[in-house]
């Protein structure tokens, strides 16, 4: 099932409360989605680490519920 | 659980004997996601040479990888055993010019086009 854009950023926010999230639903499709999630909590880590962290606010659902999120992550 | 380990030992087998090992739907030739798609083009342009396997021709190979990486998409890139990322960080590290540079501080042949 697709997920609309306030619904990744709910997860987003969650899993990261301080997280600044601006998504663009890349083929107005509600299927596939770029998001740049900048926040202090990445500070430190790699990238792989970073998005591994937006990943999992999402409990499993991405790549599968949540097909394509191009991600940016930005550290503050 | 020994499904498991045989699939996790296949993957292994595969990084070990590949300095560059991409796992990807599809093949280089015929890529079958445009993410894919994306990361062979990448490695391509860098000119570098890579090993490949196509999660789409099992099932067990498709969900183990994710499995074995903690990463939820593909495709992934791996450079001398060591998880890279998928299409937005190899994106990402190639206009920032630091694939290239991972490449060289591995020793990793490149012939950038």
């Amino acid at each position: 099932m697709p997920m609309t854009v306030e619904q990744i950023e709910q997860f987003i926010k969650e899993a990261i409360p301080d997280a600044t999230v601006e998504i663009e639903d890349l083929k107005g499709d509600g299927d596939h989605y770029s998001a740049t999630v900048t926040s202090k909590s990445f500070s430190g880590k790699t990238r792989v680490e970073q998005h591994k962290m937006v990943y999992d606010a999402f409990n499993g659902k991405m790549g599968s519920d949540l097909h394509a999120l191009k991600l940016k992550t930005v550290s503050e | 659980m020994n499904n498991n380990d045989h699939v996790s030992q296949n993957i292994e087998n595969e990084i070990n004997s590949n300095d560059v090992m991409l796992f990807m739907k599809g093949t280089p030739v015929f890529p079958m996601c445009g993410f894919s798609a994306r990361v062979v083009e990448i490695l391509n342009k860098v000119g570098v040479k890579f090993g490949s396997l196509n999660v789409l021709e099992s099932d067990e190979m498709r969900e183990g990888i994710k499995i074995y990486s903690n990463w939820p998409t593909i495709p992934q890139l791996y450079v001398k055993k060591e998880f890279i990322g998928g299409c937005d960080i190899i994106t990402e590290m190639f206009e920032s010019g630091e694939l290239l540079e991972l490449f060289n501080t591995n020793g990793i042949d490149v012939n950038p086009s």
